[in-house]
C-alpha cells in the first residue's frame, strides 16, 4: 500500500519557540557547530489505492486545510514514500 | 533536615514546593539547574512547571541539565528524590523511574481536584500515609498520560512499585490508572498530581470546608521522618 | 538577490517629492501633511513607519482621548489617596497598605484572536503580563473576559477552542493562577470575538519602576527574545517601497508567543529590579521599538540616540522599517546606568536572556536612530508618542434606540404556575450565558503560587499578597453588552456596580478600576455616541463610588460585517482585604443557616437573562443604578466579613435571585429551602420578578443562627434592607422554592453543566 508523506513546518519568518529551546539544549552538548533547530511535523498517510495526480492534489488540499494552519505553518513537502 | 528544590528555567511550582517543605517542618534549600552542587541536602524535590518550555518532550531537556548528573548520582546512592508533575517527567526522562508520560488522552490541559489511593507506603515520601489511604490532591497537566510496554507494566505491578493510583476518574488515560511510581529502593518517587498544593488550609482543594484540603502535607512530612531508608 | 536601500534623512531632504504609501499604512492625507510639517521635510520611510504605528487608533487613542480625559477630571481628593500611579503609565498602581502596592490592568487582543485564536489569545496574556512587570511588580494572577459568537454557529467551535487553549497554554506555562473572568456568547461577536486579558501584580512601594529614560549617558538596553518579522504585515509595504528590486518576503500579521521565554523574562526582570540594575523600563508591545523608544524618551530627559544595527535579529533579512515596527513578543527595553551594565548583563546571562545595548539617553530633545552608519530617524519623540492627532469625532444619537427602548419585555405574559416558573428557570440555567464554564476554566491552573484564596466559580478571584499578615486583593470583571446596547451610559454603570459588588461580596473593600472599552468603529457617529455615553457613565459612576480608574485600554473597530458589536465596556474592579482568611465563600457549607436577601427587588426584566434565554428578546430599559445602596451594601459586607458574622455571600447579577440561589447550592452541593411570598409582598412584585429580576444592589448571605441578632443589628445600623428568605438544607439535596417548585441538586448540576460540553466536548470527570 502506498504511503504519502506530508511535511509541515512553522513559517520561516515566525518564531519557533520549540526549535529555539531545543537548539539551546543541543548547543550545550556541542562545540558551536549547531546554530539553529526548527521543529515541524511529518505525516505518513497510508492509502488503499494507487496514487494518482488527482489524489495527490486532494491530499495537498487536506494538508493545507487540515494538517496545517496556514496562518502560522507551511506545507513544505508532499511526496510518495519509496 | 534540609530539603532542596531545584529551579530550572520554566519551573513554576518551585516556590510552592519550598513553602511545603517549610510547612512540614523542614529547612527548604533553593538549588539552581546550572550548578553542579547539591549543597549537601538530605532530600531533593524536582518541582512542577514547564522546564525549558517543555517543547521537545516534557522534562527531556531538564533531564540533561548540569545539576541532573549530581541528582542521578545521589539518587542511585539513596538520596530521597521526589518528582512532582514536570519533576516526574524529568525523572522518567532521566531513567530514574520507568515508563513515559504522554499527552492526555482527551488532548487538553486539565486542572482538577483528583482523588488518589496510596498504594505503597514503603518509600521515603509516603511512609506517614496509611496503606490504601484515599487522598485528594490537585492535578494540573497537559501531558500526564502514563505509558509503559506490557513487560514494564507487569514488572511495576508485580514488584509493587505503583505508589499512587487515580480513583473515580482517570484524568488523562494513564495505563492501570497509574498516578505515581517509586523506584525499587523506595527513595525516588514521582507523581503527576501536586501534593505541594494541598499543604495549607485555605489554599488547598475543597475538603470538608472550602479549600481546606491538606492531604499532600504527609508527603513532605514523610521524608523528614524517613524510617524506610534508615532501616 | 534583492538589496535593501535604507531611506536616510539626507535622502529624504534630497527627494522631497518622493511618493510615500502613507495611506496603506493607515495614515490620512492630513495626518501625513502634519508629519511633513512637524519635520519640515518628508519623513524617511523609518519615520513614516514610526508615526504610522504610533498615530494609529490602537496606540494614540486619537478618537477616544477627548472622552477619556473625564477619568482624570472626575476625581475627588479621596479617590487619589491610595493612588501611587494613575492613568497614562503602563498600568496604575494602588497602595494597599503594609508597604505593599498592587498594579493591575485589563487589555484587549480581539482582532488577532479571530485571525489565529490560539496565538492571538496567548500573546494577549503575554502582553498584559509584561505591562505589569514593567511597573516593577511580580505578576501574581490573570483573568480573562471573553465574548464569542453564537454557541451553535459553525465557526464558534474553532474560535472558542483556539482562544481557550491559547490562554491555557500561555498562562499555565507562565505559572500565573487564572482566578476568574467571564464568558458570553452572542451572534454580535461572531466575526469579532473579544479577548480581554487582565493581569495583576504585587510590589513593595520602593520597587516601583516607571517607563522613562532619564540620566544623560544612561544606556538603552533591549533584552529578551530576538526581533523577528512578527506582526508587521503593514511594514512590508514600506519594504516593497524601498527594495531596490524584486519584492520583500511577505510578512505575516500574527505573532507567535513563547511563554517559556516570558517566564524567564519575569524572573530575570525581578532579579534586575532587586539588584537595582534598572533606571527605567518599558515592555515592547504594539509598535515594538518605535513605541518603546519614543515613549521612554518622551517621559524622560527628552532625547535618545540608538543604533538599530545593534538589535539582535532572529531574521537577518529584516529591513530597518520592519525592525522598528516588529511586534515580536517577550522583549523589554531598560535604561541602565553605565556602571550597572556589568551587573545587568550578569543577571541576563544567568537567565540565558539575550541583551544588547542599542544606544544612550540624551537631552537633545531628539530621538535619533542610525542604521548602517546613516541617520534614518531624527524626530522629536513627543511628536511621535504624545502629541499625536486628536479627533473630536462626530456623534449621533442612534436612530434606532428610542424604538429599542420602547420595546419592553413587559409584553410577555408572566408565568402562572410553579411548573411554568420551573421550566423557565431550567431554560435560563442551561442557556449559554448562564451555563457552567467548567469546560473552559478546567483548562486553567488556579493553584500555582499557592496564594489563591478564591477562584472560579466564585464571583471574584482573590490572591494573598503577604503570607505573614494574610493581606490580599480581590478582582472581578464584568460587562453586559445587552444592557449597553439599550443604554450605554447606564450599561457601563451597571458593569461597574456589578464588578464592584462582586469584589465586595468576597469580603474585600473595592479600591480601583481598570477598563477595557470594546466598541465598533469610531468613524460611525452612532458608535461614537455610544462610546461617549459609556465613558461618561463610567466616569460619573466611579466618582459616585469613590474609586478611581487607574488605566485600561480602548478597542475600536469591533464589528461583524458592517454591524458593530454591542458596546462592551469591560470593567475590572480591584479591592483589598486585611486578611484573606476572612474572605466570604460563594456558597453555603452548613445545615440550617438562615439565608437573607439584602436590598430591594423591583420589576426589572428588560434586557435580562430571563428576557434573553426564555423569550429571545432584547429591548426596553436596563435596571436602575443606585450608588448609595451599592456603597452601603459594600460597607456592610466588609464589616460582616471582618467580624465573621456571615458564612457566605453571593451577588445577584444576571439571572437574578434564582441564579444566585443556584450558585449557592452548587458551590458545595448543599441544598436550600426558600420562600418568596414575603418578598413579593414587601416589594410589590410577582413571582417572575422576584426570581428573575436583575435589580442591582442585592446580595444573598447565609448566617449562622447564633449570629442572627448581631447580623440584623448590623443591617439596621447601616440602613440596608434585609429579609429572611430561606434556610440551608443538607438533608433534602434540592433547591426548593416553597409553593412554586423544587429541583434536585443533581438536576441543577446536570442542566447547568451540560451546555458547553454539548458544543465543545466532554469535561474530564464531568
Amino acid at each position: 500500500m502506498p504511503t504519502v508523506i506530508v511535511e509541515v513546518m512553522p513559517k520561516e519568518v515566525l518564531l519557533d519557540p520549540a526549535g529555539k529551546a531545543t537548539a539551546r539544549a543541543l548547543q550545550r552538548f556541542g562545540d558551536g557547530e549547531i546554530t539553529d533547530v526548527r521543529i515541524g511535523k511529518r505525516f505518513e498517510i497510508t492509502l488503499n489505492t494507487d496514487v494518482t495526480p488527482e489524489l495527490l492534489e486532494h491530499i495537498g488540499e487536506l494538508a493545507r486545510d487540515v494538517l496545517s494552519n496556514q496562518v502560522i505553518e507551511d506545507v513544505t513537502s508532499i511526496h510518495v514514500a519509496d | 533536615m534540609r530539603v532542596g528544590v531545584i529551579t530550572f528555567p520554566g519551573s513554576l511550582d518551585d516556590r510552592d514546593a519550598l513553602r511545603a517543605v517549610r510547612l512540614a517542618g523542614g529547612e527548604p534549600v533553593s538549588l539552581w539547574h546550572d550548578d553542579h552542587d547539591l549543597q549537601g541536602v538530605d532530600a531533593l524535590i524536582i518541582p512542577g512547571g514547564f522546564s525549558y518550555g517543555d517543547y521537545l518532550r516534557c522534562g527531556a531537556i531538564a533531564a540533561h541539565s548540569p545539576i541532573m548528573r549530581e541528582v542521578i548520582d545521589a539518587a542511585n546512592k539513596g538520596l530521597p528524590v521526589l518528582g512532582i508533575c514536570n519533576g516526574f517527567q524529568v525523572l522518567v526522562e532521566a531513567h530514574l523511574l520507568d515508563g513515559g508520560l504522554i499527552r492526555n488522552d482527551h488532548g487538553t490541559f486539565i486542572r482538577r481536584d483528583q482523588k488518589l489511593r496510596v498504594e505503597n507506603v514503603d518509600t521515603a515520601w509516603t511512609n506517614t500515609y496509611e496503606l490504601g489511604q484515599e487522598i485528594t490532591i490537585p492535578l494540573k497537566n497537559g501531558e500526564g498520560g502514563f505509558i509503559a510496554d506490557d513487560e514494564t507494566l507487569k514488572r511495576l505491578e508485580g514488584e509493587g512499585l505503583v505508589t499512587f493510583r487515580y480513583l473515580d476518574v482517570n484524568p488523562n488515560g494513564s495505563l492501570n490508572d497509574i498516578a505515581g511510581l517509586r523506584n525499587a529502593r523506595g527513595n525516588v518517587v514521582g507523581l503527576m498530581p501536586h501534593p505541594e498544593h494541598a499543604v495549607e488550609a485555605g489554599f488547598g482543594p475543597d475538603a470538608d470546608r472550602m479549600q481546606s484540603g491538606t492531604d499532600g502535607l504527609a508527603m513532605f512530612v514523610s521524608v523528614l521522618t524517613d524510617t524506610v531508608l534508615s532501616k | 538577490m534583492t538589496e535593501h536601500v535604507p531611506d536616510t534623512v539626507d535622502n529624504a531632504i534630497a527627494t522631497p517629492d518622493k511618493h510615500q504609501p502613507y495611506e496603506l499604512l493607515g495614515l490620512k492625507a492630513d495626518e501625513y501633511a502634519q508629519i511633513r510639517e512637524i519635520l519640515g521635510r518628508r519623513p524617511t520611510s523609518g519615520e513614516l513607519a514610526m508615526y504610522s504605528v504610533m498615530w494609529s487608533e490602537h496606540c494614540s487613542y486619537k478618537s477616544s482621548k477627548v472622552h477619556l480625559r473625564q477619568f482624570g477630571q472626575k476625581v475627588s481628593e479621596d479617590m487619589k489617596k491610595h493612588l501611587m500611579v494613575g492613568m497614562g503609565e503602563n498600568a496604575g498602581v494602588v497602595d494597599i497598605g503594609e508597604g505593599w502596592a498592587v498594579t493591575f490592568k485589563i487589555e484587549s487582543h480581539n482582532h488577532p484572536s479571530y485571525i489565529e485564536p490560539f496565538q492571538g489569545a496567548a500573546t494577549g496574556v503575554g502582553g498584559i503580563v509584561r505591562d505589569i512587570i514593567s511597573m516593577g511588580a511580580r505578576p501574581v494572577a490573570v483573568m480573562d473576559a471573553l465574548r464569542f459568537g453564537a454557541i451553535d454557529h459553525e465557526d464558534t467551535h474553532r474560535v472558542v477552542n483556539g482562544v481557550v487553549s491559547g490562554i491555557s497554554f500561555y498562562g499555565n506555562c507562565l505559572g500565573l493562577p487564572n482566578i476568574g473572568g467571564e464568558t458570553w456568547f452572542d451572534s454580535v461577536y461572531q466575526a469579532n470575538p473579544l479577548v480581554n486579558a487582565l493581569a495583576v501584580g504585587a510590589l513593595r512601594h520602593e520597587d516601583l519602576h516607571l517607563a522613562n529614560a532619564k540620566g544623560v549617558g544612561n544606556l538603552v538596553v533591549l533584552f529578551g527574545a530576538r526581533t523577528g518579522g512578527d506582526g508587521i504585515g503593514g511594514a512590508s509595504i514600506l519594504a516593497s517601497d524601498t527594495f531596490a528590486e524584486g519584492g520583500p518576503t511577505k510578512r505575516p500579521a500574527v505573532q507567535v508567543g513563547d511563554p517559556f521565554a516570558e517566564k524567564v523574562l519575569i524572573e530575570c526582570c525581578l532579579e534586575l529590579f532587586q539588584g537595582d540594575c534598572v533606571e527605567g523600563i518599558q515592555d515592547l508591545g504594539a509598535a515594538g521599538i518605535s513605541c518603546a523608544t519614543s515613549e521612554l524618551a518622551s517621559n524622560g530627559d527628552g532625547g535618545m540616540h540608538i543604533t538599530l544595527d545593534n538589535v539582535l535579529l532572529r531574521d537577518p533579512t529584516l529591513t530597518a522599517e520592519e525592525i522598528l515596527m516588529s511586534e515580536s513578543q517577550e522583549r523589554m527595553m531598560a535604561i541602565v546606568r553605565p556602571e550597572k551594565l556589568e551587573a545587568f548583563l550578569a543577571v541576563t546571562t544567568k537567565w540565558d536572556v539575550e541583551a544588547s545595548v542599542l544606544g544612550e539617553v540624551t537631552n537633545t530633545g531628539r530621538l535619533i536612530i542610525e542604521w548602517q552608519g546613516e541617520t534614518i530617524v531624527n524626530v522629536d519623540p513627543r511628536t511621535v508618542a504624545v502629541d499625536g492627532p486628536v479627533y473630536n469625532r462626530p456623534m449621533e444619537y442612534p436612530s434606532w434606540i428610542d424604538a429599542l427602548q420602547a420595546d419592553s419585555a413587559a409584553k410577555f405574559a408572566r408565568a402562572q404556575t410553579g411548573t411554568e416558573l420551573r421550566d423557565q428557570f431550567l431554560a435560563l440555567l442551561g442557556s449559554p450565558n448562564e451555563a457552567d464554564t467548567d469546560w473552559i476554566t478546567n483548562q486553567y491552573d488556579y493553584y500555582v503560587m499557592g496564594n489563591t484564596a478564591l477562584h472560579t466559580p466564585d464571583g471574584a478571584g482573590m490572591i494573598r499578597i503577604d503570607e505573614e499578615s494574610g493581606l490580599g486583593v480581590a478582582l472581578a470583571t464584568d460587562a453586559n453588552g445587552r444592557y449597553c446596547q439599550l443604554d450605554p451610559y447606564v450599561g457601563a454603570q451597571l458593569a461597574l456596580v456589578e464588578s464592584y459588588r462582586n469584589v465586595a461580596t468576597s469580603g474585600a473593600t473595592p479600591m480601583a478600576v481598570s477598563d477595557c472599552l470594546n466598541f465598533g468603529s469610531p468613524e460611525n457617529p452612532e458608535v461614537m455616541w455610544q462610546f461617549a455615553r459609556a465613558v461618561e457613565g463610567l466616569a460619573d459612576g466611579c466618582l459616585e463610588l469613590g474609586i478611581p480608574v487607574t488605566g485600561g485600554n480602548v478597542s475600536f473597530y469591533n464589528q461583524t460585517g458592517d454591524v458593530p458589536i454591542h458596546p462592551t465596556p469591560v470593567v475590572a474592579v480591584m479591592g483589598s482585604i486585611d486578611n484573606v482568611a476572612r474572605r466570604l465563600p460563594s456558597g453555603w457549607q452548613d445545615e440550617g443557616e438562615n439565608i437573607y436577601l439584602l436590598g430591594v427587588t423591583r420589576d426589572e426584566l428588560d434586557g435580562s437573562s430571563w428576557a434573553g434565554a426564555v423569550h429571545n428578546h432584547l429591548g426596553g430599559k436596563p435596571p436602575v443604578v443606585d450608588f448609595p445602596a451599592e456603597k452601603a451594601l459594600a460597607g456592610l459586607l466588609a464589616a460582616a466579613a471582618h467580624e465573621g458574622i456571615v458564612t457566605s455571600a453571593i451577588d445577584l447579577g444576571t439571572g437574578g435571585l434564582i441564579k444566585a440561589l443556584t450558585d449557592g447550592v452548587l458551590r458545595f452541593g448543599v441544598g436550600a429551602r426558600v420562600w418568596i411570598d414575603e418578598l413579593q409582598q414587601r416589594d410589590g412584585v410577582d413571582a417572575t420578578a422576584a426570581l428573575f429580576s436583575e435589580t442591582t444592589a442585592r446580595v444573598i448571605v447565609s448566617v449562622d443562627r447564633t449570629d442572627d441578632v448581631r447580623f440584623r443589628g448590623l443591617c439596621e445600623g447601616r440602613n440596608v434592607p434585609v429579609l429572611r428568605i430561606g434556610v440551608t438544607d443538607t438533608g433534602s439535596a434540592s433547591l426548593e422554592v416553597q409553593g412554586q417548585f423544587e429541583v434536585s441538586v443533581e438536576q441543577l448540576a446536570a442542566v447547568h453543566r451540560a451546555t458547553l460540553p454539548a458544543h465543545f466536548g466532554p469535561v474530564v470527570g464531568g
